[in-house]
């Protein structure tokens, strides 16, 4: 457009519209559509990424079971003085024995046991007893009727987990996430210690997964860098045999696995074969911890070699050269001037690998056996067998919050704009 | 990387060692896929060698494994619903990812290092957490155990990769062109699609095909999301491999190899093209 010049001076596009006002419009109107084309993408994950996610960490909290069943004894109960010593009121107990005859109604009663139990054994067997016999009381005393049902009512310390679990929010599955736990004053410590499992895990987990991406590296490296400096038509045709497993179904590669390394696999077969160990004496490389490492370093090989091969092909053959003609060994070339330059891609690489290898699931279900099984593995017991979910979902926002700090420290190393695949 | 004239016998030896040290991890990284593909004619439901295969005798090897596949109803359904589920979730992530990532790459796009990394984010996630935060929430608005449900999930989850793959192609994109096309009188959808959509399409293509992989290959959001209406040949495998393990999970993974050589040709081939349109000599 050319600029034209009005009497006082200023710059106005052909029509007379001042130039700066004529360009804020142009930008708003790009900036405008620039947004409108990305907002579907943005919805689209916001609905159906981002609200599931958020979904299972209000459910990490959540604990509205409880409150929603036993309707009348909550609002009573939570007047009671839990520090006097003393039983609820005879009020506390009438309302918890409607509540029970209510809940047998609606069959609602037994998720409060099971919701209960998770905090103190026997209670889901206390509320089905309950439900069952609460329709024998009909008139007051309701507290000698329900005691004389179950002497755990009597017990100072039901109230108190009933008072204490029957608020709408609950730190109680972080707690059991990190193998804490309120005890019947309600004061937090430590599980017992046959109940403390997922610190242990977690640390496995961590464990298992740095060992893999050390694997990974001591593998990774000596590969990305031959191909990163044969002739480009060799190293082309030697790529294909890190890209082929890089694209063929993790399953696929799991199962190869499995015919490799059991009992009656090839590798045993093998060894039996050339005599180095007997038929008895077969080695039992699946469903345990080295199944879970070998299995996975084959996967995740690929995410290590593909960014230190985009470094390693930057890096000129001439630093190497120069320090050799400069007196240095081919240790100290190499050591001192070739690692050095490579360190973003094993930054990258190792980042990657970690990240992936902690949440992994797939892989140690089936061939991780007991002591090869990482933290998703619980994650995901807990959702389909023992129906958990509030653990569930507190140790999977744990697993969460340990990635995203990872993902930052990727971020700051890499860049996610520089994430490339292929 | 030839061994220079002047090398020492200790770096002689060294340049042989290290080469047969890459051997071996190559040998590592495609020995198990080479393995399976024998195996899986095996006459026998072991997951070995047996005598009569190692001695080449025909009576050894047989396709049962594969009659049993191409017989069962169960893998039927699963490869039934593996690619419905696959190309519909690629469609939706190439259409929506694309789209998004034009707006992405423009100046004037607004908290983009923000919103790339919302975007980005179904990549880093561990799938399990992805997987329980879908379970729930599908539950609640009716979209669990169906096939809407699960091709949603999926395109969310192939999302990332279109958007990395496109951006990535758009930064080396001459946006001269677009003006140029307007001033000599295109029409926007016109430029979109004479112009923008050529130029960009070797980005789309590998990017639809990072997310239709994404698809087929992934198992733990279809265990949770969907049942057994929704099995994927993923999921069946799955339950194969945890249940009764035949020979016939074998030939499966022998079939699942020969289209991961497909894909791999036909994105070599799109990476050619794209370096060949741009000026690049192909390497």
């Amino acid at each position: 457009m050319a600029a034209a010049t009005t009497s006082d001076g200023a710059l106005t596009t052909a029509d007379g519209i001042p130039l700066k006002a004529s360009l804020a419009r142009a930008e708003r109107r790009n900036r405008n559509r620039a947004l409108l084309l990305v907002t579907p993408l943005f919805a689209f994950i916001l609905v159906f990424f981002l609200m599931p996610i958020f979904d299972m960490l209000t459910r990490s909290v959540d604990n509205t079971v409880v409150g929603s069943v036993l309707v009348r004894s909550v609002p009573v109960l939570s007047q009671w003085d839990d520090s006097s010593g003393e039983l609820p009121s005879e009020a506390v107990f009438k309302a918890m024995v409607l509540d029970i005859q209510d809940g047998r109604e609606t069959r609602t009663i037994g998720k409060v046991g099971t919701r209960m139990n998770y905090e103190k054994s026997g209670m889901t067997s206390l509320f089905r007893k309950s439900g069952r016999r609460a329709k024998q009381i009909k008139e007051a005393p309701y507290k000698e009727a329900l005691i004389k049902l179950d002497k755990k009512w009597g017990d100072i310390n039901t109230w108190r987990l009933l008072k204490r679990e029957s608020d709408a929010q609950t730190l109680t599955h972080y707690l059991a996430s990190i193998d804490m736990r309120f005890n019947d004053s309600g004061e937090v410590v430590r599980q017992p210690e046959e109940k403390q499992i997922y610190i242990n895990l977690f640390i496995r987990t961590l464990k298992l997964s740095a060992l893999i991406t050390v694997l990974c590296l001591v593998l990774g490296y000596p590969i990305s860098y031959l191909l990163a400096t044969l002739p480009v038509r060799t190293s082309n045709l030697l790529m294909i045999l890190v890209l082929l497993p890089f694209w063929t179904s993790l399953l696929v590669r799991t199962t190869a696995w499995i015919a490799l390394l059991q009992k009656q696999g090839v590798i045993n077969d093998f060894l039996v074969g050339v005599g180095l160990i007997g038929d008895d004496g077969r080695l039992a490389m699946i469903h345990n911890a080295i199944g879970t490492v070998v299995a996975m370093v084959h996967i995740l090989l690929p995410f290590m070699v593909l960014p230190l091969y985009s470094v390693m092909k930057t890096i000129p053959p001439s630093y190497v050269r120069a320090a050799r003609s400069m007196g240095a060994t081919p240790w100290t070339a190499f050591w001192r001037v070739y690692v050095p330059n490579t360190v973003s891609g094993i930054g990258a690489g190792g980042i990657l690998v970690f990240i992936i290898a902690i949440g992994y699931y797939i892989t140690p279900a089936l061939v991780g056996g007991v002591s090869g099984t990482l933290i998703s593995n619980f994650i995901a017991q807990h959702i389909s067998v023992t129906l958990n979910w509030g653990l569930a979902a507190a140790l999977g926002s744990v697993l969460l919050a340990l990635v995203l700090a990872l993902y930052i420290l990727y971020d700051k190393i890499v860049g996610i704009d520089n994430m490339k695949m292929g | 990387m030839a061994l220079p004239t002047y090398a020492g016998p200790l770096e002689r030896t060294w340049y042989y060692a290290f080469r047969t040290i890459c051997g071996l991890i190559f040998f590592f990284l495609i020995a198990p896929l080479v393995v399976i593909v024998p195996l899986s004619f095996n006459a026998v439901p072991f997951f070995t060698f047996t005598q009569e295969m190692l001695t080449l005798d025909p009576a050894g090897y047989s396709l049962k494994w594969y009659q049993d596949f191409f017989g069962n109803l169960n893998w039927h359904g699963a490869v039934k619903n593996s690619f419905i589920i696959a190309v519909f979730a690629t469609l939706i992530s190439t259409t929506l990812g694309t789209i998004g990532a034009l707006g992405l790459s423009r100046a004037e796009m607004p908290m983009k290092t923000t919103v790339m990394a919302i975007l980005i984010s179904p990549m880093i996630v561990p799938l399990i957490i992805s997987a329980a935060g879908m379970y729930f929430f599908y539950s609640k608005i009716g979209l669990a155990a169906t096939h809407i449900g699960v091709i949603i999930a999926h395109a969310a989850l192939g999302i990332p990769f279109v958007v990395i793959t496109v951006t990535a192609t758009l930064v080396g994109f001459d946006q001269s062109l677009i003006r140029a096309a307007y001033n000599l009188g295109a029409s926007p959808t016109y430029t979109f699609f004479k112009i923008i959509v050529p130029l960009i399409l070797p980005g789309v293509i590998s990017g639809g095909l990072f997310a239709f992989i994404t698809s087929f290959d992934e198992v733990v959001v279809v265990l949770f999301v969907g049942s057994y209406e929704q099995r994927t040949i993923p999921w069946q495998m799955f339950s194969g491999i945890r249940e009764q393990i035949s020979p016939t999970i074998l030939a499966v993974a022998t079939l699942l190899i020969a289209v991961s050589i497909m894909l791999l040709a036909s994105l070599e081939l799109i990476r050619r093209r794209g370096e060949r349109l741009r000026g690049i000599t192909p390497s």
